[in-house]
C-alpha cells in the first residue's frame, strides 16, 4: 500500500534520510524503531508532504500512485492519516472545529470515539494544543486521526510522554482500529507494543533502515543491547532479523 | 532623497500627521430625508445592512432599540417586559425630559478637543440616550443603529449612556451605511457613566466603505466598584478610522476593559486605541486587541494605561497578523505609572501565518485556503470579548463571514 523507494531527504540543507527503502503492504501494521535523531519523524513528515522536508532522490508511492510531489491535503484525500508527536499550538482553533466541522463526523460516531479516548466536551472546546499535557496531545491527535477514517495511519510516538493509564487507553483504541487497517507507527521505547499487534518492525539508524523483522524480537534486542547493537548490524550489512 | 533618509524622515514624523484627514467641506448636511416609522417598515436594504453590524430589526433577543438614519431618529422603543426598567430615546427628547441631563452632556468629552468634536458640537444630528435604572439587570441587550443612507453625508451623533448604581446591561451599537454610499463622514460622540457597582458591556460594530471616514469619540466615567467592557469590531474597509476612547476609573475597585477585533483591508487607514486612567484605589484596566491587516492596509494599535493610585493594575495585550507585504501594523503600547505600588504590563506581538500551522491543518484534509481562513478566524477569537450567548453567536457569525471570504 505504501512503498518508499531509495529515498533521500534534506531538511535545511542537511541529509536526514538516505537511500531508504520500505514497503508496508495492505492490512499490515509496521513499527519503526530508532534512536533520537535517526530520521523517524522526518520520514513521517516527508510521507505526509511537509514543505521543509525536501525529497532529493527516490519516490514515494501510495496505492501505486506516485505521491512524492503531491500537496498534503491530496495525500490525505487518498487515504493517509497522521498523528504527530509535537503538533503546533493553534490559538482560537478549537479541537471541535476540526473534528466536527472539517472532518464532518456524525455525532454518534464522534461520541463513541471521544468516550473511548476519555475526551470531555470541555476538552473539545479548548484551543488546539495550547497548554495541552503530553497525554492530551496524544488523545487529541488520535481523535483527529481516527475521525478522518484513513486507510493508512502514520503515528509518531503514541507512547512518549503518556502515563500508563492513557497509554493503555490509546493502545486499545489503536489496536481495534488497526485490526482492519494499515499503518506505520514510530516508537522509541516500544511500550505501545504491549497493547497492539504489529506485523513487522524496522530499525532506522542514520536515516536508513538498519534491519527489519519480527517486531517483538527487535524490541527485545534493543532493550537488551541498546541501539549500539543496531549500529553494528548496519556496519555488518545484516538486514533481516527473524 | 535616499531610501535611508526617507526611512528616517518617516520615522520622525508624528503618526497623527499621516491620518488621511477628511475635508469637512466636501460633505453635505441637513438632508432630513426620513420620517419616523416602525422597525418593520424599514426598507429591506437598510434592514439587511443593519443585521450585518449586529442589529436585529425584528428585535429578537433585544430589550430595546434606537434607530437613526442620517440625521433623523426613525425609531426608538423599549419592549414591554423592560418598560420602567430602562429608558432609550433620542438625546434631544431626553434633554427636554431630564433637566439634570445637561450636566452629563459634553462633560467627559471636550467639545474643543479637535475639529471633529467641534463639528459635532456645532452641527449636531441627535443620537441615543440610554439610562438603565438603579438595580435593574437586563437579560437581553439594548441595540442602537446609526445608519448613513445618503452619499457624501456627514453624520454627527452624540450619545449619552447612564448606568445607574447596581444596574447590569449590554448595549450593542451598529454603525453602517447604505450600499449606495461610497463617501461620507461619521462622527460619534459617546459619553458613558457607569455608576457605583453597575456593570455595562458596550459592543460596537462598524461596517463602512473604502471611501468613508469615521471618528468616534468616546469617554467613560466609572464610579466605585463599576465595571465597563467595550468591544469594538470593525471588519470592513474604511478610508480612515481614528479613535482613542478613554475610561476614567475614578472609583475604588473600578474595572475597565477595551477589546478590539479588526480586519483591515484594501487601502484602509486605521488608528485605533484605548486609554484607561486608573484613579481609584485598586482599579483595573485591560486593553486587548487583535488586528489582521491585508492588501495595502495600515493599522496603528495604541494602548495607554495611566496608574495614579496604589494597588492599581493594568495590562495591554496587542496581537497583529500581517497577511500582505503591502500592509503594515504598528503596535504602540504605553504605560504611565504615577504612584508607588502601581502594576502595569504590556505584551505585543506581530507576525504572519506560520506555514507549519497551515500544513498541520492540511494533514486534516483542509485546503491551504481553508487552513489559512481557519487560522485567521481563530486569531480573531470572539471568545476574548466575554459576550453573553445571545450576542456571542451574532458576533461570531459576523467575524466568521469575513474570515471565510478572506
Amino acid at each position: 500500500m505504501l512503498r518508499i523507494e531509495d529515498l533521500t531527504v534534506e531538511v535545511a540543507g542537511r541529509t536526514v534520510i538516505k537511500d531508504l527503502t520500505l514497503e508496508v503492504p495492505k492490512g499490515e501494521t509496521h513499527v519503526l524503531f530508532g534512536p533520537n535523531g535517526s530520521g523517524k519523524s522526518t520520514l513521517i513528515k516527508t510521507i505526509v508532504g511537509f514543505s521543509d522536508y525536501r525529497v532529493v532522490k527516490g519516490r514515494i508511492y501510495f496505492k501505486d500512485r506516485d505521491i512524492t510531489d503531491m500537496p498534503i491535503n491530496e495525500r490525505i484525500r487518498l487515504g493517509i492519516g497522521v498523528a504527530f508527536q509535537n503538533p503546533p499550538a493553534l490559538r482560537g482553533v478549537k479541537l471541535k472545529d476540526l473534528v466536527s466541522g472539517f472532518l464532518g463526523r456524525a455525532g454518534d460516531e464522534l461520541a463513541s470515539l471521544t468516550r473511548a479516548l476519555n475526551i470531555s466536551n470541555e476538552f473539545l472546546e479548548r484551543d488546539l494544543n495550547v497548554n495541552f499535557s503530553g497525554g492530551e496531545v496524544k488523545r487529541s491527535e488520535i481523535l483527529q486521526l481516527l475521525a478522518q477514517r484513513p486507510e493508512f495511519v502514520l503515528i509518531d510516538e503514541p507512547d512518549s510522554g503518556v502515563d500508563v493509564e492513557n497509554l493503555e487507553r490509546i493502545g486499545k483504541v489503536l489496536n481495534s482500529y488497526l485490526s482492519g487497517s494499515t499503518g506505520l507507527l514510530i516508537t522509541h521505547t516500544g511500550h505501545i507494543l504491549r497493547y497492539l499487534n504489529a506485523t513487522k518492525g524496522h530499525v532506522i539508524i542514520h536515516g536508513t533502515i538498519a534491519c527489519s523483522g519480527n517486531p517483538l524480537r527487535i524490541l527485545t534486542q534493543i532493550l537488551h543491547e541498546g541501539y549500539g547493537w543496531c549500529e553494528k548490524c548496519l556496519l555488518m550489512g545484516m538486514r533481516e532479523l527473524h | 532623497m535616499s531610501s535611508d533618509g526617507h526611512e528616517r524622515a518617516s520615522l520622525n514624523s508624528s503618526q497623527e500627521d499621516r491620518v488621511p484627514a477628511p475635508d469637512i467641506k466636501e460633505f453635505i448636511r441637513g438632508v432630513k430625508r426620513w420620517t419616523p416609522c416602525p422597525l418593520a417598515s424599514l426598507p429591506n436594504d437598510v434592514a439587511e445592512r443593519s443585521i450585518q453590524v449586529g442589529i436585529k430589526p425584528n428585535e429578537d433577543d433585544r430589550s430595546g432599540t434606537y434607530f437613526q438614519i442620517d440625521d433623523v431618529p426613525v425609531f426608538h422603543g423599549i419592549k414591554r417586559a423592560f418598560e420602567n426598567r430602562v429608558e432609550m430615546t433620542s438625546v434631544r427628547q431626553a434633554l427636554q425630559r431630564h433637566e439634570w441631563l445637561k450636566d452629563y452632556f459634553w462633560r467627559l468629552v471636550d467639545s474643543g478637543a479637535d475639529e471633529f468634536t467641534e463639528l459635532a458640537y456645532r452641527d449636531w444630528d441627535d443620537g441615543y440616550f440610554v439610562r438603565i435604572l438603579e438595580g435593574q439587570k437586563l437579560t437581553f441587550p439594548l441595540q442602537a443603529c446609526l445608519f448613513v443612507s445618503t452619499d457624501r453625508f456627514n453624520q454627527n451623533v452624540h450619545n449619552v449612556i447612564v448606568a445607574e448604581p447596581g444596574s447590569d446591561a449590554q448595549i450593542i451599537t451598529g454603525c453602517t451605511i447604505h450600499p449606495s454610499v461610497s463617501r461620507g463622514l461619521h462622527v460619534g460622540i459617546t459619553e458613558i457613566y457607569v455608576k457605583r457597582g453597575a456593570r455595562l458591556t458596550f459592543t460596537m460594530v462598524h461596517g463602512w466603505a473604502p471611501g468613508f471616514d469615521a471618528r468616534p469619540r468616546t469617554a467613560v466615567l466609572l464610579e466605585e466598584g463599576a465595571t465597563f467592557v467595550s468591544n469594538y469590531i470593525c471588519l470592513s474597509p474604511v478610508r480612515s478610522l481614528q479613535m482613542y476612547p478613554v475610561a476614567y476609573c475614578a472609583g475604588e475597585g473600578a474595572r475597565a476593559r477595551f477589546n478590539s477585533i479588526l480586519y483591515v483591508k484594501d487601502r484602509s487607514y486605521v488608528d485605533v486605541g484605548a486609554r484607561v486612567v486608573l484613579d481609584g484605589k485598586g482599579s483595573r484596566g485591560e486593553i486587548v486587541s487583535r488586528v489582521v491587516a491585508t492588501e495595502a492596509a495600515q493599522a496603528y494599535l495604541r494602548g495607554l494605561l495611566v496608574g495614579r493610585r496604589e494597588e492599581c493594575k493594568g495590562h495591554i495585550e496587542c496581537m497583529g497578523l500581517l497577511l500582505s507585504d503591502r500592509a503594515s501594523i504598528h503596535a504602540i503600547p504605553r504605560l504611565d505609572a504615577e504612584a508607588r505600588g502601581v502594576e502595569l504590563t504590556h505584551e505585543a506581538a506581530i507576525g504572519k501565518i506560520a506555514r507549519e500551522q497551515v500544513e498541520y491543518l492540511m494533514t486534516r484534509g483542509l485546503s491551504k485556503e481553508e487552513a489559512e481562513a481557519l487560522l485567521v478566524r481563530g486569531f480573531m477569537d470572539v471568545s476574548i470579548l466575554g459576550l453573553p450567548a445571545t450576542l456571542y453567536e451574532d458576533i461570531r457569525r459576523i467575524v466568521e463571514s469575513v474570515s471565510r471570504a478572506h
